[in-house]
């Protein structure tokens, strides 16, 4: 049997008296798309932090390539990182950079390699997502939000990461912008031939680039299949959340209901 | 009656216990912080000794905490001395001892007023600023984003900043000295009506090159202290905007009040 690529175990994480993740258990295939969706609030952030190491998990493993990697001390950690790629919700674009030392960051600082093949790869980068290389000499202000976002995601994938996540990748877009970078997203892992983990409340964009869907509700996984079987998955959560319904078992526990 | 007593008591005792939970709450929260911060500053310190280093950026901070804090430590020192000559002037004829003024200026300057008054405008020039960019980073992704991209943020954000605060102080403190004593030099020579040779050999004499030395040891402890805490609040920042603000201001203050508190301890070192 193959080792997946990303498992977790039993992954617990408390903010105090509050329980995020209450035992996540998943895993998610060598070249798969997995789509985590939720709620807001329910732990998916966190999910992905912990797998990237930017948050400590009480408890529980998570493995990448069949190695644990909760307890990496610094420098592993870094060799690590290597591995992933990350486009931020935010875009989290470097503001004090031009928009191809953003593209270029990973190559010059992480891999160590010289500015000029670095800008080379970086304005095929942007070509890549759809941004010509005029667009490179600009800073991240200067730019939309869509921009933004396609220069994130042309970071992202410029190290040729193995393991790319992406954090609400459609969020404050319009439905065509919203679109368009889906399609990007889709393009992008086939062309690399990553594993993808995305988190998302947008089912048009899960349809479009999961293989896989995980369901996530205070702090578990509730549900999880092909996304062929998602539309009739005779879960009720499930059922709620993608049809996006104010009746349902989601809000009934939490008086949600105005 | 018989009712309303063990009532008050009650209340009494609640009252008695919230305030002792109240009070437990915030010492231990204080031992806390300051325990997240000796972490803070072991990690940063062994992050900053150690490789990769990033010359670039160092040079930048070196150019952003220096150069451009001249004017400010420039004119404090300046209007420092001067003052400084003017009060002990008055303060002086009533004993007839005009002659100390010289050795008055210098020895304050250069002990106690250049690397306490330089420390504490570089608290609130430099300090606030790194908080703000480095708590900005921290709201909007961008630290996380450097961890990603396989970079430590502690070597890559941190180091330089501390770095360039530790060494650039003692070199604005250098020049807040010498501007510090020509302020006095010149209150007395054009107002007080000082012979200039007089004021110079006087000042000359009196001061000796532990004065000065230990005003520069004084000055890189505060840098460290200034960059360091505008590092730690700005890392450590709460979300949004208000979290920015609340994480700038806790970096002047906490900084200035360390440096009173180390100016003191120092002094005590230096002069017992």
């Amino acid at each position: 049997m193959n080792i997946p690529k990303i498992e977790l175990n039993n992954v617990k994480k408390s903010f105090g008296e509050k329980h995020v993740l209450s035992g996540i258990d998943l895993d998610v295939g060598t070249g798969e798309s997995m789509v985590i969706i939720g709620g807001s609030g329910t732990g998916k952030s966190v999910t992905l932090k912990c797998i990237l190491g930017l948050i400590h998990p009480d408890s529980g493993s998570i493995k990448i390539d069949g190695n644990e990697v909760t307890n990496l001390e610094s420098r592993g950690r870094d060799e690590l990182m290597g591995k992933f790629g990350m486009l931020f919700q935010g875009g989290a674009l470097f503001d004090s950079m031009k928009v191809w030392e953003n593209v270029a960051f990973g190559l010059i600082q992480g891999k160590k390699m010289d500015r000029d093949s670095a800008h080379a790869i970086a304005i095929e980068k942007l070509k890549q997502v759809g941004l010509t290389a005029q667009t490179g000499d600009l800073f991240p202000a200067e730019l939309s939000g869509g921009m933004q976002k396609r220069v994130s995601l042309a970071r992202a994938i410029a190290t040729h990461p193995e393991i790319i996540f992406f954090d609400e990748p459609t969020t404050g877009l319009d439905p065509i912008m919203a679109d368009v970078i889906n399609n990007l997203i889709v393009d992008c892992v086939k062309d690399l031939g990553a594993t993808a983990l995305t988190i998302t409340h947008d089912m048009a964009s899960a349809r479009k680039i999961a293989d896989h869907v995980a369901m996530i509700h205070e702090g578990r996984i509730i549900w999880t299949g092909p996304v062929g079987e998602l539309y009739d998955s005779g879960n009720s959560y499930v059922e709620q959340f993608i049809h996006g319904r104010a009746d349902g078992p989601i809000t009934k526990h939490a008086n949600f209901r105005a | 009656m018989s009712n309303t007593n063990p009532n008050h008591l009650e209340t009494a005792m609640n009252t008695a216990t919230s305030l002792c939970q109240a009070v437990g709450h915030s010492i231990l929260s204080f031992f806390q912080s300051i325990g997240k911060m000796a972490i803070f500053v072991g990690t940063a310190s062994g992050k900053t000794l150690t490789p990769p280093y990033y010359p670039k950026l160092m040079l930048r901070q070196f150019i952003d905490i220096g150069y451009y804090s001249l004017p400010v430590v420039g004119m404090t020192a300046l209007f420092t001395g001067m003052v400084l000559a003017l009060q002990s002037y008055t303060g002086f004829t009533r004993f007839n001892a005009e002659g100390a003024i010289a050795g008055v200026v210098a020895l304050s300057v250069t002990r106690e007023l250049a690397p306490v008054l330089a420390g504490l405008m570089v608290a609130g020039r430099v300090g606030a600023s790194i908080a703000a960019e480095i708590g900005t980073m921290r709201v909007t992704e961008q630290i996380d984003a450097l961890v990603t991209l396989s970079v430590n943020p502690f070597k890559y954000l941190i180091a330089p900043r501390v770095i360039a605060g530790t060494l650039m102080l003692p070199l604005l403190v250098l020049v807040g000295d010498i501007i510090g004593i020509y302020g006095g030099y010149i209150v007395s020579i054009y107002n007080l009506d000082f012979s200039a040779g007089n004021y110079i050999s006087q000042t000359w004499d009196i001061l000796e090159k532990m004065d000065v030395i230990s005003g520069l040891v004084k000055a890189g402890v505060f840098g460290f202290i200034v960059s360091m805490m505008g590092c730690y609040h700005g890392f450590n920042s709460g979300r949004g905007a208000q979290g920015v603000g609340t994480a700038t201001t806790y970096a002047v203050v906490s900084a200035s009040i360390l440096i009173l508190i180390f100016n003191y301890i120092l002094t005590q070192v230096f002069f017992s």
